[in-house]
């Protein structure tokens, strides 16, 4: 990182010096491997559990240094890449429910918009760190811990040789009472629209203020609250994912300007193949513990971020351009 | 009356040609910083020489404190304090010219060469930087900002202040090593160069060094300030195409 040092490390080709990449956006230099290092880990994750990873990558970035904005910025272009492929493989088993997916995305893209609203509302007001971190550590807690309750209660009901109580798939009563009807085949499902558009807003505003894709919040919501079936559960919501994200980068590229091709090109590099190898692993594994590994890593995350509210910060001042 | 002005213009003479300016040559080892690809800082070296009025011989008894400024932005500084358990944003100040960079070599502690007064007159150390806060502020508050803003810009390596970066040979010759970190913004950045002697500065000299972005880290900034939807397009279609391809190399394995 240090120009001192420079000399030795041109010397070394391998040494960390010679993987020092700058970011264009960021104004930064940074470690090229450290980055592509980073994109693996999270898309290991993606494709273990089918999630987007970005709840991991944007606190990661912003602690390696790199400007909040552009972290959550460049990070959903990274989730759009570690979804591509799982949303290709989804659809050629038809597990993915168009119909239910284009009103989802409507109202992501609407959430980006409104998104992108409050972004710049928070900012003006100094509060979008503290907004964030609260976010994290509510929406990451809440379902980490319900995940985890889930998976223990499963994991304990087999183990003792009982079989595992069926959930009665039915919808949220709030949702039966929206008015207009519409009938969502692959789903099997007969209810108002604005529930799916109403919940894709949701995940749009956080995608947008997070930098996450929100699979982690769209996948329980689609189960629990809309009661979809569940063998176009995790599709759909890769499907819903995929633009989403596009829609916020774009969204990002003409707001904030604070997409970083360079920094989005590493994360790709490692997490497109992260996300082959976790496909891998999640074939072989129990989906159960799967479930439990994800929910004490979310845990994890949300744990950080609530310390981090509560301990006294490392910086006291913030500069922000006026 | 006029007597008393004859007498006293040899003694005035004498005094101006006393405190008449020496000769101060700045020069800097590079006048263009490029930040491309690979850029992780940049090392410069100011120097150049210091010689009596006359040019002849080397001036005497001189502190010499060079001044690296970057390009001065609008700020808003915001202080976090602890609300109902939480550290939240709680205070802020606008200050309409913070240095984005500020660096500061001395031959001597700057304490040592120049008083308060003199110091602040011309921004010489971090404590005496004009910040030009926006707004009435009382001056306890004011110092408070600016000293955060002075610990985190140090620890970020955009303030430096060294007492003894300046090294002087043969009385003549100067020079400072000065670095500049990669997170530097783009801009014009002057060095000035202050000749002190006797707790007065005698002369300054400035030259101008050019950080910018070239080749395709310019590409790059310029297409995502002025070209927004098509980077954004560009932007999606990489992430879609090395997902697709991804999933494409692995399906072979």
């Amino acid at each position: 990182m240090h120009a001192g040092s420079g000399s030795f490390g041109r010397r070394a080709a391998l040494s960390p010096q010679a993987m020092d990449v700058y970011l264009p956006i960021a104004n930064l230099a940074v470690n090229g491997l450290v980055i592509v290092g980073l994109g693996a880990l999270t898309g290991l994750l993606s494709g273990m559990f089918g999630v987007g990873g970005g709840f991991l990558t944007t606190p990661l970035l912003i602690f390696y240094g790199v400007p909040p904005t552009v972290a959550a910025a460049s990070a959903a272009s990274q989730v759009t890449g570690a979804s591509v492929s799982g949303a290709f493989a989804h659809a050629r088993r038809g597990g993915i429910d168009y119909h239910m997916g284009g009103v989802l995305v409507a109202g992501g893209v609407l959430g980006t918009g409104i998104g992108a609203l409050l972004f710049r509302l928070l900012q003006a007001l100094g509060q979008i760190d503290t907004v964030i971190n609260i976010l994290y550590v509510v929406l990451l807690g809440g379902i980490g811990g319900l995940m985890a309750h889930e998976s223990i209660t499963a994991l304990r009901a087999q183990r003792l040789g009982r079989p595992q109580p069926a959930r009665r798939r039915r919808h949220h009563p709030l949702v039966a009472s929206l008015p207009l009807r519409w009938r969502f085949y692959r789903s099997g499902l007969y209810i108002s629209p604005l529930a799916p558009l109403l919940l894709g807003m949701a995940t749009g505003i956080l995608t947008m203020l997070m930098g996450i894709g929100g699979g982690f919040i769209l996948v329980p919501a689609m189960l629990y609250i809309l009661g979809m079936s569940t063998n176009v559960v995790v599709g759909t919501s890769l499907f819903q994912i995929l633009f989403v994200t596009m829609a916020t980068t774009m969204m990002h590229a003409l707001t904030t300007h604070a997409v970083d091709i360079v920094l989005a090109g590493l994360l790709l590099v490692g997490s497109v193949s992260g996300a082959q190898i976790g496909a891998l692993f999640a074939q072989k594994a129990k989906p159960e513990h799967l479930r439990l590994i994800l929910a004490v890593i979310v845990l994890a995350v949300a744990l950080r971020m609530a310390l981090g509210l509560g301990y006294r910060p490392d910086e006291i001042f913030t500069v922000v351009p006026l | 009356m006029k007597r008393g002005l004859a007498i006293l213009a040899p003694l005035l003479l004498l005094l101006l040609g006393g405190a008449r300016a020496p000769i101060l040559v700045p020069e800097i080892s590079q006048h263009k910083v490029e930040v491309r690809q690979g850029f992780t800082g940049a090392d410069l070296l100011l120097f150049g020489a210091i010689l009596d009025p006359g040019g002849t011989r080397a001036a005497q008894d001189y502190d010499i404190v060079v001044v690296l400024k970057g390009p001065v932005q609008s700020i808003v500084l915001r202080e976090k304090r602890k609300v109902a358990g939480i550290w939240v944003n709680a205070a802020s100040s606008e200050l309409r010219s913070a240095p984005s960079y500020f660096a500061i070599a001395a031959s001597r502690p700057v304490r040592e060469i120049v008083d308060d007064k003199t110091a602040a007159i011309y921004e010489l150390g971090l404590d005496r930087l004009q910040l030009s806060p926006i707004g009435a502020i009382d001056p306890v508050r004011q110092r408070h900002f600016a000293d955060g803003l002075v610990d985190l810009m140090q620890r970020q390596g955009l303030y430096r202040e060294d007492d003894h970066g300046v090294t002087i040979s043969g009385q003549v010759l100067y020079q400072a090593r000065i670095t500049l970190p990669s997170q530097v913004r783009t801009g014009t950045y002057t060095a000035e160069t202050f000749a002190i002697r006797q707790g007065r500065v005698i002369t300054s000299a400035v030259t101008r060094v050019d950080v910018s972005k070239q080749g395709f880290e310019r590409f790059v900034a310029n297409q995502a300030d002025g070209n927004g939807l098509l980077y954004g397009l560009f932007a999606v279609v990489v992430s879609v195409g090395m997902g697709w391809i991804a999933g494409r190399l692995f399906a072979l394995v």
